[in-house]
């Protein structure tokens, strides 16, 4: 270990909130509840990422996943349904079958995850920290995330916004946004 | 054994969080709950690479402005590594794009069906077929 933060000890506390949550939401039936607790994940999420030491993310983790996911799960809960009905037993056993499955994948690959915390692990030595270098000569604003997103990596940024647009489109046409095809239909 | 577990502890965490997600997307054959399943998984990817950019006693990847503007920024200052952050807010607008698209289809489903539970749809789908003869 490259010795103790204090970041660690809220590590802690915001694993077992989030465990906790999620646990929940398993367990609850009535999809409001569901939506709310899962909007306060989110937000648990952004407080971690600024323990984490990612100021951005947790802005936008704050934003647009406590913010807007939360408003759309409450918009498709209220235009559908406000209960999940209990599913079946077998269910739950395939379920946690898969999980299980899945779960002992993940924890084989754990060993391979770089040490938590450490600066000199090949995930923190790359080209990470060349931009931290470069910026200042290059870019020359304070940020470094802002000055990877929008210049290092901008053709990244370029095509997250065509996916938000056709996402944008996708929804606007299923439910038909638009109203022509439904004013046809009244008419018949 | 156990060292190498106390060291990577958090990502054990945020794997256990993961499969929650996946159990809650499997458990349920409410089609909202599967997508809140479905966002729980996804925030817990998030934290995994959040996490592995983690460097101890560093802060984010922002610089002092009068550092900046008179070249006087330390040498040993220790930051989070920035390039997983710029990945996830990438991520994370293109998750609620993709939620967004599958709670409309699944208010499209609920319109047609009157129902958004999987197992009442595919009795309604196997009773429709065999009305068609097929």
């Amino acid at each position: 270990m490259t010795g103790a933060d204090i970041t660690q000890y809220f590590d802690y506390l915001f694993m077992v909130m989030l465990l906790f949550i999620g646990l929940t939401i398993i367990r609850l039936q009535n999809l409001f509840a569901v939506v709310m607790l899962t909007g306060v994940y989110s937000l648990i999420a952004a407080a971690w990422f600024v323990s984490l030491g990612a100021a951005d993310v947790a802005i936008t983790e704050a934003a647009v996943g406590a913010g807007i996911s939360t408003v759309l799960l409450l918009a498709a809960m209220l235009l559908t349904a406000g209960e999940a009905k209990p599913t079946s037993a077998f269910r739950h056993w395939a379920a946690l079958v898969v999980m299980a499955a899945a779960g002992v994948a993940v924890f084989y690959a754990l060993g391979d995850l770089p040490v938590y915390g450490a600066a000199d692990t090949p995930a923190n030595t790359g080209p990470g920290m060349a931009y931290i270098e470069r910026t200042p000569d290059e870019i020359n604003i304070p940020n470094v995330v802002t000055a990877v997103l929008a210049s290092y990596r901008g053709f990244d940024t370029m095509g997250e916004v065509f996916v938000v647009f056709a996402a944008g489109v996708g929804v606007a046409l299923l439910l038909n946004l638009s109203g022509r095809g439904r004013r046809e239909e009244d008419g018949e | 054994m156990v060292e190498i577990v106390a060291e990577r502890f958090t990502y054990a965490v945020i794997l256990v969080l993961m499969m929650v997600g996946l159990y809650a997307v499997i458990a349920t054959g409410n089609l909202v709950k599967r997508m809140v399943g479905l966002s729980i998984f996804q925030t817990s990817v998030f934290l995994l690479y959040i996490a592995t950019a983690k460097v101890f006693g560093g802060g984010p990847a922002i610089f002092d402005y009068d550092d900046l503007a008179y070249g006087t920024i330390p040498e040993d200052a220790i930051y989070a590594n920035p390039l997983p952050h710029v990945l996830i807010l990438t991520a994370i607008v293109v998750g609620v794009a993709t939620l967004a698209m599958g709670l409309a289809l699944v208010v499209r489903i609920r319109e047609i069906y009157g129902t958004i539970e999987d197992d009442e749809l595919s009795e309604i789908d196997h009773d429709d077929e065999l009305k068609k003869g097929v």
